[in-house]
């Protein structure tokens, strides 16, 4: 196992290597010149050539990227070209918001995709097989601004069920908190509804066609037993690399919900940063993400060989 | 969204040696008599892409014209989806939404799937270690959240229509590139390549004759779901703001232009979201539908 865990780090080296150096050419290749962006366009010749020594600018590429990964460890992500403040800071703010809609999103999504796959499967040949299906592609296709805006039209304005969309903290008012946060958490996990359903589905009528399945009705055990401990316990092992995909889908969708709930979460963040040009903020941001979904996967990996005898983790592959 | 996606959806599909493109045309018309489903999903798409296509000749006005003198009307008859706040009528602009659309979806489609297919091919065939670099390469490319890879590329480059296409197309390929190479592994196995190779037919020649058009119905598949996907992210990138910029007459900036009084003047919303949602919508059960017709494993699944 010890030996499984190493090699799949020492897998990881090349894409954190990857999408390192893609992101430091990304902020290189921009428009624009960091040292006027920083100390303003006003500078003699003189002058900026000692600022551009000051920020080693002037030094050769490879020495300026491993300056910047050396600083990345030491969770330094620049400072903001507006607010001059530092990017860890700015983004620190802002994630709470982000992670309580994530993971709320994320627990309500998947455990929805769950009950929708198994009820699906168990009756694919009554009209719930069907239907869930066209749900599914129904909801994949819809586009999550869409899906939130009509949450916001119908639910807060022409039926006057709840306020207005805001953020209110968890720490200042724990109900109101809960309350405001309904509507954009059924609107982040509709966007990781459609995939995972149809995944967890198809896993559940693969497991229903086994052998042990009919070993298990043979013996005289309740349908629902049949399905639960032995149908949907072995459906579930395949469904556990969902867990990464929906890392995934969660910081798409967050960029999205949050601009139209006003959530004042690490995602608008992002795009106000991109509309005013900010980049240590938003290659900061898209570090984090890309940094979190790898090691999502990784520990995707090592659960699903710890959960699954069968995979064995000394041969090659 | 999209590029994930659609390779995940299309991942379950296993091999088969039933090969479509073979009968040409009356293959294609036995699979749809065979298969409603089929035929009603292509009959939808057709529909979709002959009012889309026609746009210019349905229109019942010019997308661009603007007409200060009627700013933001109610659907009525004159405008059947009202006008938006520059006086435009919001159908004639869905209408060429959906144009666009279908040039999206083409382009994406040849700009991702030529890259793809051709590096599966070679990758998924000769190993080696040109397949453990790419491999490495789509392994980073996903660790990316897919639209914020997109969005900070196009913020370097440049947020216009034309380059936020040209980056889907170009970051589009991985979708194709992971099921052509799975399908080539276990091609390459066959007994039929095994034969070829032992005459002595070239391996450019086994890989284009040989083994592309037996692989070729999971890549239609995926073929359907990436063009669905291509037209999702384009809107959702120009709802952010950073793809098709105003005045173009593009579904998701129409939405993020609509959306700042969208209590007020909510068809302004709901025309561009529902073309959205019917073109996507279309692509995907089609390759859905497909998926069922060309592997009978997977029927219902």
């Amino acid at each position: 196992m010890t030996q499984y865990i190493i090699r799949r780090l020492l897998l990881m080296i090349p894409t954190v290597l990857i999408v390192t150096v893609v992101l430091f050419a990304l902020l290189r290749l921009t428009p624009g010149d960091p040292v006027r962006d920083q100390f303003g366009i006003d500078l003699t010749p003189q002058n900026y050539q000692a600022r551009k020594h000051q920020l080693g600018l002037d030094r050769p590429m490879p020495v300026q990227y491993v300056e910047w990964v050396r600083g990345l460890t030491r969770l330094d992500f620049g400072k903001s070209t507006r607010t001059h403040e530092p990017a860890r800071k700015v983004i620190f703010e802002r994630f709470p918001a982000t992670m309580e809609l994530a993971l709320l999103a994320f627990v309500v999504g998947l455990g929805i995709s769950i009950i929708l796959g198994t009820l699906s499967a168990i009756y694919n040949r009554t009209w719930l097989g069907p239907s869930v299906t066209v749900f599914g592609l129904a909801s994949v296709s819809i586009p999550g601004f869409f899906v939130a805006t009509l949450l916001v039209y119908f639910v807060t304005f022409k039926w006057r069920l709840m306020p207005s969309p805001r953020y209110i903290p968890f720490s200042t008012n724990p109900i109101d908190n809960l309350k405001y946060i309904i509507l954009p958490v059924i609107a982040l996990s509709h966007s990781a509804l459609g995939g995972p359903t149809r995944i967890i589905r198809s896993n559940v009528l693969e497991a229903l066609t086994q052998d042990y399945i009919r070993t298990a009705k043979s013996k005289g055990l309740s349908e629902f037993v049949v399905v639960v401990r032995h149908g949907l316990r072995n459906a579930m092992l395949p469904s556990v690399t969902l867990i990464g995909l929906g890392v995934a889908t969660l910081w798409e969708g967050a960029f999205i919900i949050e601009q139209i709930f006003n959530w004042p979460g690490v995602g608008r963040l992002a795009l106000t940063a991109l509309r005013g040009k900010d980049y240590p903020i938003v290659q900061a941001i898209v570090l984090m993400a890309a940094l979190s979904i790898s090691f999502a996967n990784l520990a995707v990996d090592i659960l699903y060989a710890k959960l699954d005898p069968r995979i064995s983790y000394v041969s090659k592959r | 969204m999209s590029a994930s996606d659609s390779s995940i959806l299309a991942q379950q599909i296993p091999l088969t040696g039933r090969d479509i493109t073979r009968g040409r045309l009356g293959g294609f018309l036995r699979l749809t008599r065979r298969y409603p489903r089929v035929f009603a999903c292509i009959a939808f798409l057709l529909l979709i892409w002959a009012v889309s296509l026609s746009a210019s000749l349905l229109a019942p006005y010019d997308p661009y014209a603007v007409n200060t003198h009627n700013l933001t009307a109610a659907p009525g008859w004159s405008h059947l989806l009202g006008t938006d706040e520059l006086g435009r009528d919001s159908l004639s602009r869905v209408l060429y939404g959906g144009r666009l659309s279908v040039v999206v979806a083409i382009v994406v489609v040849v700009l991702s799937s030529s890259i793809g297919i051709s590096l599966g091919l070679v990758t998924g065939f000769f190993g080696g270690w040109l397949d453990l670099l790419v491999g490495r390469w789509v392994d980073a490319q996903l660790a990316f959240p897919g639209l914020l890879l997109l969005l900070a590329v196009l913020s370097t480059f440049g947020q216009n229509l034309y380059n936020a296409v040209l980056v889907i197309g170009l970051l589009g390929w991985t979708s194709f590139y992971r099921l052509t190479r799975g399908q080539v592994l276990q091609a390459r196995e066959f007994e039929f390549v095994n034969a070829a190779r032992s005459i002595g037919v070239r391996n450019w020649r086994i890989m284009w004759r040989h083994i592309l058009p037996n692989i070729a119905n999971p890549i239609i598949v995926v073929t359907s779901l990436v063009a669905g996907g291509a037209i999702l992210t384009l809107s959702t990138i120009s709802f952010l703001g950073l793809g098709a910029q105003p005045p173009e007459a593009e579904w998701g900036s129409m939405f993020f232009k609509a959306l700042g009084d969208f209590r007020l003047h909510p068809w302004l919303i709901f025309g561009p979201g529902i073309a959205v949602f019917l073109t996507v919508f279309a692509y995907y059960i089609l390759g859905d539908a497909l998926r069922d017709a060309l592997d009978p494993r997977l029927r219902g699944r």
